[in-house]
C-alpha cells in the first residue's frame, strides 16, 4: 500500500499539519490518523466523487464567461479553537475600526483633520465617492458583510493581507465545501468536533433585516445580481435561495419617487433592503457610469432619502484601498483606543519621500501590488518575475506612486494537498467572513481557504489556478450550541418507540408451493 | 381488477415511497450526526431506531449500525434495500399489468442492489442514498408517464400517500424522541426536500413552530402530511364508484377523512402544543387505513383455513 505522505517535504512556509516531518500538530492528529491508513487509490476515488458532485451541483465560477468548477481539495485545513478565537476578535476589531472610519470620512472627516490619514489619500482614492457623502445608513452599519484576507507567516502568526469591505465573495464555497466533504468523507468528521457553517444565510438575513429603514415592520430583502454571466452568479443564487429571498437583476427593479420596487406578477412590490452584488460603478447610472444597463436609476437618491438600504454601503471601497490598508493599525488605535490584534504584512508606502528608491533597489525581494487590483490581478512577485516584468512594473510605479504598494514576500503557510496520487505541501490563505448586524460582529467559523495548486505558487486566487479547502474550526469545550432559532421545548416525557412499519403481503409457504415444476 | 393485483400495486407504491423516504431521513440524519459537534451519536442513533420502529436492544449505537440495519439489510422490508427488493417482488407478481418500463426500472434497481455495499464502502453512504433517490424518482416519473389513470393507478398512488403520511409523521418524531439533541427542526425540512420551499414561504421567520406547521399542514407542498392525506382521500373516493347519499362509503375514507379534518380544522398552535399525541395518532391512522383498505379491496373473504383430522 502506497503511503499518501511518501516523500512529503516541509516547505519554506509554516506547515499547518506537521510540526516536524511525520509528527502532526495536535489539531491535525485525528485527521492525520484517518488519512494515514488510506491508500492513494481510495483517496483518489473519493476525490473524483467530490469533483463530480461539484460539477453536478453547478458549483462553478466563471472565468471570461466560461463556467469552470472551483477545485476543492480533499484534505481540509484545520484551525484550533484558541487560534480561531484570536482570528475572530482580530477581524471584528478591524471591522469596527473600518466602520468608524467610513462613518467619519463620509461625515465630519475628523480623522483627516487630525492628520491620522493624509487627506490626499482619500482625495486620490478611486473608490471615494462624493455621492455617498451624507448617506446615513439606518442602523449605522456600512460593512454588513466583509472578508478580511489573512495569511500565516513563517512563524505561524496570522497577518492581514487585505480587507474586502465592498462585495467580498466566496462564502458559497465555504458552505458547499462543507456539505460536499460531509457527504464524501464522513469518516474524517467523526474524530473531530467541528463548528458548523450552515447558519451563515440566517445570520446574514438577520443582519440585513436589522438594517432596514426605520419604521418598516416586515422588511423585504432582495439580492441584486448583475446576472447569470457574472463570475459569482452561483454564489448570488445560493445566498438568495438559502435566505429565501428574491434574486433580482437591475431590470427587475424600478425606482420612482425615491421608493424602490420590484416588478412581480402581482404588481409592484416595495423593496426595503438590497444586498447588492454589483460594483458601485454600475449601481446607479444617474450618479455613476451612465452606460450601466445592470443598475437601477435613482437608487442612490432613494438611499439618501432613507427609503431603502443598500448593503454593503456605497463608497466602502475607500476603506479597502491597499494604501489605506497601511493606515488601519493607526485607525484601530485612533478610533478604538486598542492595540491591533492582527498585524499587517510589512508594507511600503511609495508616495512617501525616500521610500521609492529603497523599494526599487530591493525590487527582486518584494511583492508589488496595484492598490485597487482584485482577484490577484497585476501582482508581481519580485523573486519569481522575469527581468522584463520587473522593468515594466518599475516604470508603472514611477509613473504612479499612489497606485502601488510594495510588501515583504511572505512565504504563506502550507497544508498537505492531493496532487496526483500523493499529498504535497501547498500554500494557502484564509478569508473569514464577518457579518455586522449593528449590535455584534459575527465571524463565520471557518472561512474560505484558498490553495495555490502549482508547486511553490503564492497567488491563491481562483482566477490564477487556485483551488479551495474546507476549513474546520475545532469546537472548544465551552462552545455552546448556537441556538439562533427559537426552539420548541423537547417533550419532557419521551414517547414510546414507534411501531414497525406495516408489513406487505406474502409468505414463505406461498413462495415454496409456487415453485412447482413446469413442463 | 384482481384483488391480488390491486394489492401488489398498492404495495409497490408503499415500498418505493418507503425506500425513498428512509433514504432521505438517513442521509440527512447521518450527515448531521457526523458534521455537528453537539449531536450525541448514541442518543441520535437510538432515537432514529426508535422512530423507524426498529427494536434494537443491544449496542453499539453507531451510525455504521444505522446504515447496516436501516439501509442495507436485505431481510428487513423497512430498510432501504429491503423495501426496494420488496417493491420489485410485488412488481414481479403483476408484470402483465404495469408497463414494461416500470418493471424494468424496478428490476434494474433490484440488480443494482447487489453492489451497494461496495458503493457505500468506496464512495460513502451519501452516494448510495442519492442513487436510491434517483431511482425512486425515475420510478415515479415512469409511473406518471406510462400508467393509465385507472383503478390500478389509484391503488398505487394511495399506497404512496399512506406511506408518505407514515414517514413524515415518523420524521417529525425524530425530534420528539431525541429530546433536543438534534439541534433543529430545520434538519427535518432538509430530509423531506422541503428546505428551500420552506425558506421561500416563511422568509425570515425560521423557527421550529413554522417548520412543524409546514410539514404538517402546508397545502401546496406535496410531502406535507396534509397534502398526502388529501391525495389518499381523493384516491379512496375515486375507488368507490357509488358514493351513496349519506357520508362516505368505506371505513378507509372515514379514517383518512377524520385524520385530515383533525389537522385542517385545528389551529397550528393547538396542533403543535399537542404534537406528541397528534403524531402517534397519525401513525395509528396509517395502520388503520392499511387494514381497512386490505379488508375492503384485497380480502373480501377471510382466508379459508383447512385443518386436518377435524372431519367427523
Amino acid at each position: 500500500m502506497a503511503d499518501l505522505f511518501e516523500e512529503y517535504r516541509l516547505g519554506p512556509g509554516w506547515d499547518e499539519m506537521f510540526a516536524e516531518l511525520g509528527v502532526p500538530r495536535e489539531s491535525y492528529e485525528a485527521l492525520h490518523a484517518t488519512l494515514q491508513p488510506l491508500s492513494s487509490a481510495e483517496l483518489r476515488v473519493r476525490a473524483e466523487v467530490l469533483a463530480r458532485a461539484f460539477l453536478d451541483q453547478g458549483i462553478t465560477f466563471a472565468l471570461k464567461g466560461v463556467e469552470r468548477p472551483f477545485p476543492l481539495d480533499i484534505v481540509p485545513r484545520i484551525i484550533a479553537a484558541q487560534e480561531w478565537r484570536s482570528v475572530e476578535v482580530g477581524v471584528a476589531q478591524r471591522i469596527r475600526a473600518l466602520e468608524a472610519f467610513l462613518a467619519d470620512v463620509y461625515g465630519a472627516g475628523q480623522v483627516l483633520a487630525d492628520g491620522v490619514v493624509p487627506r490626499r489619500i482619500i482625495a486620490t482614492s478611486a473608490h471615494f465617492l462624493r455621492a455617498a457623502a451624507g448617506i446615513n445608513p439606518p442602523n449605522g452599519v456600512r460593512v454588513h458583510v466583509s472578508g478580511v484576507d489573512l495569511i500565516r507567516d513563517e512563524q505561524g502568526t496570522f497577518r492581514v493581507l487585505e480587507d474586502n469591505v465592498r462585495i467580498p465573495s466566496g462564502v458559497s464555497y465555504v458552505m458547499e465545501n462543507r456539505r460536499a466533504m460531509a457527504q464524501v468523507l464522513p469518516e474524517v468528521f467523526a474524530a473531530s468536533r467541528i463548528l458548523p457553517v450552515e447558519s451563515y444565510p440566517g445570520m446574514l438575513l438577520r443582519a440585513l433585516r436589522a438594517a432596514a429603514p426605520a419604521g418598516v415592520g416586515d422588511p423585504t430583502v432582495v439580492v441584486l445580481s448583475p446576472g447569470v454571466f457574472n463570475s459569482a452568479y452561483f454564489e448570488h443564487s445560493l445566498i438568495a435561495r438559502e435566505m429565501g429571498v428574491e434574486l433580482v437583476e437591475g431590470r427587475d427593479l424600478i425606482c420612482v419617487g425615491n421608493t424602490v420596487a420590484m416588478r412581480t406578477t402581482a404588481g409592484e412590490q416595495r423593496v426595503d433592503v438590497i444586498y447588492r452584488r454589483i460594483d458601485d460603478d454600475f449601481l446607479d447610472p444617474v450618479h455613476f457610469r451612465a452606460d450601466s444597463v445592470i443598475g437601477v436609476a435613482g437608487l442612490i437618491n432613494a438611499a439618501r432619502a432613507g427609503r431603502v438600504t443598500i448593503a454593503n454601503a456605497v463608497g466602502n471601497g475607500v476603506a479597502d484601498d491597499k494604501l489605506l490598508y497601511t493606515y488601519v493599525p493607526e485607525l484601530i488605535r485612533y478610533y478604538l483606543n486598542e492595540e491591533p490584534l492582527l498585524p499587517n504584512v510589512d508594507t511600503y508606502r511609495l508616495d512617501e519621500p525616500g521610500v521609492m528608491e529603497h523599494v526599487l533597489d530591493r525590487i527582486g525581494e518584494l511583492v508589488l501590488k496595484p492598490v485597487d487590483g482584485a482577484g490577484g490581478a497585476g501582482i508581481v512577485i519580485g523573486s519569481q518575475a522575469m527581468n522584463h516584468e520587473l522593468d515594466a512594473v518599475r516604470e508603472k510605479m514611477l509613473a504612479n506612486p499612489r497606485g502601488w504598494i510594495a510588501q515583504r514576500e511572505v512565504k504563506l503557510s502550507m497544508v498537505p494537498t492531493l496532487v496526483g496520487d500523493r499529498l504535497r505541501g501547498r500554500h494557502v490563505d484564509l478569508r473569514p467572513f464577518a457579518v455586522n448586524d449593528g449590535e455584534k460582529i459575527w465571524v463565520l467559523p471557518g472561512g474560505l481557504t484558498r490553495v495555490a495548486l502549482p508547486e511553490g505558487a503564492l497567488v491563491v486566487n481562483s482566477s490564477q489556478g487556485g483551488g479551495s479547502k474546507d476549513t474546520w474550526v475545532l469546537a472548544a469545550p465551552d462552545d455552546t450550541i448556537p441556538f439562533e432559532v427559537p426552539h420548541l421545548p423537547a417533550d419532557p416525557a419521551p414517547l414510546t418507540a414507534a411501531g414497525r412499519p406495516d408489513p406487505g403481503p406474502g409468505g414463505t409457504d406461498l413462495a415454496e408451493q409456487q415453485q412447482q415444476q413446469q413442463q | 381488477m384482481l384483488s391480488r393485483i390491486a394489492e401488489s400495486l398498492y404495495w409497490i407504491g408503499r415500498y418505493v415511497e418507503r425506500a425513498e423516504d428512509t433514504a432521505r431521513i438517513l442521509d440527512v440524519h447521518l450527515q448531521r450526526i457526523l458534521a455537528d459537534p453537539w449531536t450525541n451519536e448514541e442518543t441520535a442513533v437510538r432515537s432514529l431506531f426508535g422512530v423507524m420502529g426498529m427494536a434494537v436492544t443491544e449496542g453499539p449505537y453507531t451510525s455504521g449500525r444505522v446504515v447496516d440495519l436501516l439501509g442495507l439489510d436485505q431481510r428487513n422490508p423497512s430498510s432501504v434495500v429491503g423495501a426496494l427488493a420488496a417493491a420489485r417482488e410485488n412488481a414481479r407478481g403483476c408484470r402483465e399489468i404495469i408497463s414494461s418500463e416500470m418493471w424494468e426500472c424496478l428490476n434494474a434497481t433490484y440488480h443494482g442492489l447487489s453492489s451497494v455495499r461496495r458503493t457505500v464502502e468506496q464512495q460513502g453512504v451519501h452516494a448510495f442514498f442519492r442513487w436510491v433517490r434517483d431511482r425512486c424518482a425515475v420510478m415515479a416519473g415512469l409511473t406518471d408517464a406510462t400508467m393509465s389513470r385507472d383503478e390500478g393507478w389509484k391503488f398505487l398512488v394511495l399506497g404512496r400517500n399512506v406511506e408518505r403520511v407514515d414517514m413524515t409523521a415518523r420524521l417529525l418524531r425524530t425530534h420528539e424522541l431525541a429530546g433536543g439533541s438534534i439541534p433543529s427542526w430545520l434538519t427535518l425540512l432538509r430530509s423531506s426536500g422541503a428546505w428551500e420551499t420552506f425558506l421561500r414561504t416563511y422568509r425570515g421567520a425560521l423557527d421550529d413552530r413554522h417548520a412543524a406547521e409546514f410539514l404538517l399542514l402546508d397545502r401546496l407542498f406535496p410531502r406535507s402530511v396534509f397534502a398526502a392525506l388529501s391525495a389518499a382521500e381523493s384516491c379512496l373516493a375515486d375507488l368507490e364508484p357509488d358514493p351513496g347519499r349519506a357520508g362516505v362509503a368505506t371505513d378507509a375514507q372515514r379514517i383518512v377523512g377524520r385524520a385530515r379534518t383533525g389537522l385542517e380544522f385545528r389551529g397550528a398552535d393547538e396542533l403543535i402544543d399537542d404534537l406528541g399525541p397528534v403524531l402517534t395518532g397519525l401513525e395509528r391512522t396509517c395502520s388503520q387505513v392499511n387494514e381497512a383498505v386490505s379488508r375492503r379491496y384485497f380480502r373480501q373473504t377471510s382466508a379459508v383455513l383447512w385443518t386436518s383430522g377435524a372431519v367427523a
